[in-house]
């Protein structure tokens, strides 16, 4: 099934750049599962480990960094326990860059 | 789930100050009610003032402007409202944000300044940095930029400056302060308001409760145009640690922010008793606060202000307490080649070192 990753904040430039992905993922995915695979596979590999360590903290998503499923705050949706349908829209924005 | 204050539309987000699920307009609602609230409450504005807001393109300032506008227009404040921007000559970054205000003065309805380190100084920051290296430039671009929004809104005409400080940057500073001992700054980092009699702009942070993460969602919901990357330059390891530890604590404990900005607000610095010496009284050491961008960008520099009086730079005519004022002690430094400020933001004694080297610095000028 198809969903959709966007980045804002700059977060993308811990990723390839792009501020939006469109990913093929197996069904029954939970947003963790989607985390790891996204570093997996957005990241160049000579940007991994920095780029991880901005992205991730503890096996999640860092603090300062935002999750919207679906324009709802994941904290309403379960976090990282989420379990992805089809046709989702996934935004991590980071709260950390200037103001 | 459905919004816990309308009861009728579905809960989009928690709110980490309450942790309460409500929906968009709601949010909207008390969002843009609490910064009312924060200025009817200390009088901030009166009817006809001309206010300058400090507008960078950032989400801080983009919201602070859009805000402004829809309660100036909600209430009928009366403010007349004037974007002012710095350009630090950042390559990559200012110039990309400043399209940014471009467009937003625009979208506002608002007139708009911009004021340049290359025009007021004759260096910009990537100059700067190419000169002293990629050390303490915040410092630099620290100094320059609380005079270059002073000059600006002199050149407006305005005694008014409102920043996009959000309650995460205010715990921040909080936090510094108490973890360098500064307490001098402790005590007055707080104010929703700061005069001081190195400066004739009076500045606020009609923000100061907002979190950031209701910063980064209001600007998003309401899709609002704002320009969000790094500065180019490294920020200070200190200031980024304290921040990391905010974002943590608030991970655990939402309400961490506003204890923190509570905890500063109530700190009240004891006042030293006057020493009666041979004819001289020595007068508190007043410690001025320095204006922290959101950025992070800045290491405080506290002065001296015992002579108690407000002088001009012998050089530029900047109000200063001391002979020359802090910008035109740095430019002497940097057109003479020999910026070799060791200004250790780092370690426990970065404050007291700072004053020192500053002041030696005057003398030596």
């Amino acid at each position: 099934m198809q969903i959709t990753v966007e980045f804002s904040g700059g977060l993308e430039t811990a990723f390839d750049g792009n501020k939006k992905h469109v990913l093929d993922v197996p069904e029954g995915s939970s947003v963790n599962w989607l985390l790891h695979h996204m570093v997996e596979t957005l990241m160049p590999d000579h940007k991994r480990e920095e780029g991880k360590n901005i992205f991730l903290q503890d096996e999640s998503v860092r603090p300062g960094v935002l999750v919207l499923i679906n324009d709802s705050d994941w904290e309403l949706e379960g976090e990282d326990q989420y379990i992805l349908q089809p046709r989702d829209v996934i935004i991590f924005a980071s709260t950390l860059h200037g103001g | 789930m459905l919004c816990v204050l309308c009861e009728c539309r579905k809960a989009m987000l928690k709110r980490p100050k309450t942790l309460q699920p409500i929906c968009k307009p709601c949010f909207y609602n008390v969002f843009e009610t609490e910064i009312h609230n924060t200025i009817v409450e200390s009088n901030l504005f009166f009817p006809g003032e001309r206010v300058a807001i400090g507008a960078s393109g950032g989400k801080d300032s983009t919201v602070l402007a859009h805000v402004m506008k829809t309660l100036n227009e909600r209430y009928n404040y009366g403010v007349d409202f004037v974007l002012l921007s710095i350009d630090e000559g950042i390559h990559g970054y200012r110039d990309d944000s400043l399209e940014t205000v471009k467009r937003n003065k625009v979208q506002y309805d608002m007139d708009l300044e911009v004021v340049s380190y290359s025009e007021l100084y004759g260096w910009s920051m990537d100059q700067i940095v190419a000169q002293i290296g990629n050390k303490n430039n915040c410092t630099y671009c620290g100094v320059f930029r609380r005079q270059a929004l002073d000059r600006g809104s002199a050149k407006l005409g305005i005694a008014h400056i409102v920043t996009g400080h959000n309650a995460d940057d205010m715990a921040e500073t909080v936090l510094m302060n108490l973890l360098r001992g500064d307490t001098a700054r402790l005590d007055r980092c707080t104010e929703l308001v700061t005069g001081s009699d190195d400066s004739p702009v009076k500045r606020s942070k009609p923000l100061k409760y907002a979190y950031e993460k209701e910063i980064v969602l209001y600007a998003h919901y309401k899709k609002l145009d704002y320009f969000s990357t790094e500065c180019t330059y490294s920020p200070e390891a200190f200031r980024g640690t304290a921040r990391t530890l905010i974002k943590n604590l608030e991970a655990i404990r939402p309400s961490t922010i506003i204890d923190i900005i509570h905890s500063g607000e109530a700190f009240v610095l004891k006042k030293k008793k006057e020493k009666k010496g041979k004819g001289s009284v020595v007068v508190k050491a007043k410690v001025e606060e320095k204006p922290v961008p959101s950025g992070g960008c800045s290491v405080p520099l506290a002065f001296d202000s015992s002579l108690g009086l407000s002088n001009r730079c012998t050089k530029c005519g900047y109000l200063s307490h001391n002979a020359v004022c802090k910008a035109c002690v740095l430019l002497e430094g940097l057109n003479a080649g020999r910026a070799k400020m060791q200004i250790e933001g780092d370690s426990a004694d970065g404050a007291a070192k700072n004053i020192k080297t500053l002041e030696k610095l005057a003398l030596s000028i």
